[in-house]
């Protein structure tokens, strides 16, 4: 009894819970006693994260499986729910994050400061997290679809929870609109799959043959629907508005998790085939390239500091996309090495990323917080009023931009030992391979540049303005969560040996049963030891010349002055470099898909100019440009069919009406 | 174990003799006497002895940006072969630590630049921003092509194993590989024609834009950082051009010395005879260098 009581699937279906319940304490009350009543839902939602992730490293170390089904007379049959270890690393960031946000929430998100919000909000988010946690749970196709439509419509109030702000509503409604889109897409992929299994149950792995017309097509429309919510290019178009506009512990929630639950969905369709073609992996490869490097070209462009955080997600799907393809590249090449490393570094990717993205949102917050704009050509100077925030910023900066000895690299060096393996090989998988390793290291460039962007412009010089120089160090309730985050970004970085052992289980149970049996070890692959001896080796050459170049300063004579003008007699700050000058080489390098705007109405002529302006912006192309122009058309052509769109609810009940009776009498002939 | 003493002697002390060699060169080709081989080293010595003057805007990052730049190139030394002599580290997958650590160096020295709140350092910050992300593909079709050259995912394994025996089934491939290295050596190492290390105006700096409102000791470890990078690039740029070896460990290391002055000389000829790029121009020879690489990578899967 005792046993079956702290069994992994107990202990993950009891946070599930609490977590779906953590908001309703709020619910009852007037906002008066609406503090205390925060702090029990936090308590709430803090018990699930520690029940949540027990529950996944159990079913991680040990490689327990198991399924439930609940004999629930819903039209579709039963409902089934699992546990494997694919589905409990997915449960890592999925209880880990939200955990995190909801700590952070507590001083950024007060009740007593948003009583008007808190309640939704609260509730919302805690909804959010529990059908997360349903969605790689759902092992049928119907279970998966309700979990996947209440985790969409409750980030949907969750971004628009400031929506008297008319682009805070605007971001909704365009989630709103990609997000059905991709259930659109589901609707389709659940019937295709029935169609080949006989059931709306999850076939078992590998049990599919993937060369038929049919399974072309599930690809395909799971690549779409997932790769919507994922975030990858060219369905991204949801995603900056959104992120850049929800409350910014939200932002971590989704930009961390909801988009990984895409990539869980892709990685599960994908578990069931065998045999997977060339074209599939080269497809996936091909999105990802687009994705990370179109991605983080965008990033640089943008002075929002939260819609930059936001294309970088975008980038860093575009990384796991990387991942997969390789992984997948390598199943038609029969490569185990190849398969292994590339599912490993995109699984381990999804976590980092999750980890370090939450970060850089709550420390984004912490910024907004104490600025009170997102506007990065607006800050400067942060580190001196955020020592602390600038500090964990940093970290995630570095992180994020795959750099060593944090946790960014340890993942990407996996996918590019993938493709490195993947160029021993002939023929067009080695093409698409010799390609994407260089895509990457590009990635990585711009990464760097953009960081180091961020990083300047708003912790280091001096404040851009004097309204917003103001604010002052973020309270513990914030700082912590980060802390926590931090530290699982350097542990990750520095000792990537903890994770290989969990990953190489991971990554065995979604891919075909001759990896296992080639017996490749991760370990083998990956020199986590080494890892860890360079990334040591690297902190204690820099302590020690941190170390010696004190005991130098302390020996010769020391000076302050401003800094050096070169002549210049009186610098002001608002002559510093702002982020839109430090990106303007890379935004005109990349200028044929940015396609960057610039206002200026004056013109600078003569020996004693006028005043005049300058705007610069990188607009969202992909929307802006190829999106809304089509749909426009689209709206203007089928203008006779939206008659049938009259707003009047009784007609639409009449329509249901008809088309019933439609069907019942097509299926009697 | 000899070995790697030699290695870690020769990449502490050798390095700014290139650029002594190099200083050499230029004024030989100048007409002038020029100052000694060892003036690299009495500058950096007398730097150390000096005070530092800091600026009243910078944070610690400021102050960090030398001492990482150091500590990056100085781990990157231990991962690269010199000569025919294996690395002291080396596993699978350490030439993307290789390159990811001048990565990291770099965003330290660029943030520091961006921490004194100048334009001209935010200038520089960008522009090495810029040059740096294209240099970066061309690095990795360049190991690309080498691992399945050597069927080797170590730096150490690609270059030594990578000898005159590979000149003549991919001759043609290593040709191409070596003008697109040669590039980027000098672009991440700011030499003419992507940067002028003696340039007095500071409108046209890259590099020592950057390092402006640096001063003292931290002067000093900037200038021996940066020649510690280019040691460390250029022991990988001579092992591909010129991988010769004896197989007798004595005679290697002269041949590697030998061969790292040779490329100091070879380094001052193209700055005593080329011009500055144009910085509009310069993107355009980055991404010059990057086809090559990749047309090198093409010919060998085939």
């Amino acid at each position: 009894m005792a046993q079956e009581l702290f069994a992994p699937s107990t202990l993950i279906l009891t946070a599930t819970l609490l977590a779906a319940l953590s908001g309703v304490p709020l619910l009852f009350l007037r906002f008066q006693g609406a503090s205390p009543l925060q702090l029990l839902s936090i308590v709430l939602m803090l018990a699930a994260s520690c029940l949540g992730l027990t529950g996944a490293g159990i079913t991680l170390l040990s490689g327990y499986s198991i399924l439930f089904e609940l004999a629930w007379t819903l039209p579709f049959g039963p409902v089934n729910f699992g546990l494997d270890p694919l589905s409990a690393w997915f449960l890592l960031p999925i209880f880990l994050i939200p955990g995190c946000a909801a700590l952070y929430a507590r001083s950024y998100w007060h009740a007593v400061n948003h009583p008007g919000t808190v309640r939704t909000m609260t509730f919302f988010f805690g909804l959010m997290t529990a059908s997360m946690s349903g969605v790689v749970l759902a092992r049928d196709g119907i279970s998966f679809l309700f979990a996947w439509e209440i985790m969409a419509l409750s980030a949907y109030f969750l971004v628009s929870t400031e929506d008297e702000k008319p682009e805070v509503k605007n971001a909704g409604i365009l989630y709103m609109i990609t997000t059905h889109t991709g259930t659109l897409g589901l609707f389709a992929l659940f019937p295709l799959l029935n169609l080949l299994c006989g059931s709306w149950f999850f076939p078992s792995p590998a049990s599919l043959e993937a060369s038929s017309t049919v399974s072309g097509a599930i690809f395909l429309t799971a690549l779409f629907a997932f790769g919507l919510k994922a975030g990858i290019m060219p369905f991204h178009i949801w995603l900056p508005s959104a992120h850049a506009n929800a409350p910014s512990h939200v932002s971590a929630a989704m930009s961390g998790v909801i988009l990984k639950v895409g990539v869980y969905g892709l990685i599960r369709t994908l578990s069931f085939f065998h045999g997977i073609p060339l074209w599939w992996g080269c497809c996936v490869l091909a999105l990802g390239i687009v994705s990370g490097v179109v991605g983080v070209a965008f990033a640089i462009g943008q002075h929002d500091l939260k819609r930059l955080l936001a294309y970088h997600s975008i980038e860093n799907i575009g990384i796991i996309f990387m991942g997969l393809g390789v992984a997948l590249v390598g199943q038609k090449v029969g490569s185990p090495a190849m398969m292994l490393l590339g599912m490993s570094g995109a699984l381990l990717h999804v976590l980092n990323h999750a980890v370090f993205k939450a970060l850089l949102f709550l420390g984004a917050g912490s910024l907004i917080h104490a600025t009170g704009t997102r506007e990065i050509d607006l800050m400067g100077g942060a580190a001196r009023r955020l020592p602390y925030t600038a500090l964990l910023f940093g970290v995630g900066s570095v992180a994020i931009c795959g750099l060593p000895p944090l946790n960014g690299f340890v993942s990407e060096l996996m996918i590019y030992l993938g493709l490195f393996q993947g160029m021993q090989g002939d023929g067009g998988a080695a093409v698409a391979v010799s390609l994407a390793a260089p895509a990457l290291a590009l990635v990585g460039g711009l990464a760097v540049a953009c960081f180091v962007k961020v990083y300047g412009v708003v912790f280091l010089g001096a404040p851009r303005s004097e309204q917003h120089a103001t604010g002052h160090e973020a309270g513990l309730q914030m700082l912590l969560p980060m802390l926590l985050l931090a530290v699982i970004c350097c542990v990750i970085g520095l000792v990537p040996g903890v994770v290989a052992g969990l990953l190489q289980g991971v990554s065995l149970t979604v891919l075909p049963s001759s990896v296992g049996a080639a017996g490749t070890a991760l370990l083998k692959l990956v020199p986590t030891a080494m890892i860890s001896l360079a990334g040591l080796l690297l902190l204690v050459v820099i302590a020690l010349l941190a170390l010696w170049y004190r005991r130098i300063l302390q020996r010769n004579p020391l000076g302050e002055a401003a800094t050096w003008g070169c002549g210049y007699q009186r610098p002001a700050p608002r002559m510093q470099y702002s982020a839109s000058s430090f990106a303007g080489m890379l935004t005109s390098l990349f200028a044929f898909a940015l396609r960057p705007e610039s206002h200026q109405p004056g013109r600078m002529a003569g020996l004693f100019p006028g005043k005049s302006r300058f705007a610069s912006h990188i607009p969202e192309a992909v929307l802006e440009l190829v999106y809304i122009p089509a749909l426009k058309r689209l709206y203007q052509r089928t203008s006779g069919i939206r008659r049938l769109q009259s707003g009047i609810l009784q007609q639409y009940v009449l329509y249901s009406l008809v088309t019933l009776i439609v069907l019942l009498a097509v299926s009697y002939f | 174990m000899t070995n790697s003493i030699i290695h870690i002697f020769l990449a502490l002390v050798m390095p700014p003799l290139l650029l002594g060699v190099i200083g050499k060169t230029k004024a030989a080709f100048a007409g002038r006497v020029g100052a000694p081989f060892l003036q690299p080293y009495y500058d950096i010595y007398r730097l150390l002895q000096k005070g530092t003057v800091f600026s009243t805007t910078t944070s610690w990052v400021f102050r960090a940006g030398p001492i990482v730049a150091l500590a990056t190139a100085a781990v990157a030394a231990l991962l690269v072969p010199f000569g025919a002599h294996p690395s002291p580290i080396s596993f699978d997958g350490d030439m993307i630590l290789y390159a990811y650590l001048f990565a990291l160096g770099r965003f330290f020295t660029m943030a520091a630049a961006l921490d004194t709140g100048s334009s001209f350092e935010g200038m520089g910050s960008a522009r090495e921003a810029t040059y740096s992300c294209l240099a970066e593909p061309t690095l990795f079709f360049a190991l690309i092509t080498l691992s399945r050259l050597s069927g080797s995912y170590s730096l150490t394994g690609m270059l030594t194993n990578v000898s005159g025996g590979a000149w003549l089934y991919a001759g043609a491939s290593l040709l191409l590989l070596i003008g697109g290295m040669f590039i980027v050596l000098l672009a991440e190492n700011c030499r003419i024609p992507f940067d002028d290390p003696n340039t007095h105006l500071e409108l046209t700096m890259i590099h020592e834009v950057m390092v402006l409102d640096h001063s003292g000791p931290a002067f000093g470890i900037i200038q021996y950082a940066a020649s510690l990078k280019l040691f460390v690039l250029g022991a990988f740029f001579i092992q591909l051009a010129l991988p010769f070896a004896t197989g007798n460990p004595i005679p290697d290391w002269g041949i590697f010395i030998i061969s790292m002055l040779l490329l100091a000389v070879v380094i001052g000829i193209v700055e005593s005879v080329m011009a500055r790029l144009r910085l509009v121009r310069v993107p355009q020879l980055l991404v010059a260098a990057t086809i090559l690489a990749a047309f090198s990578t093409l010919l060998v899967i085939r």
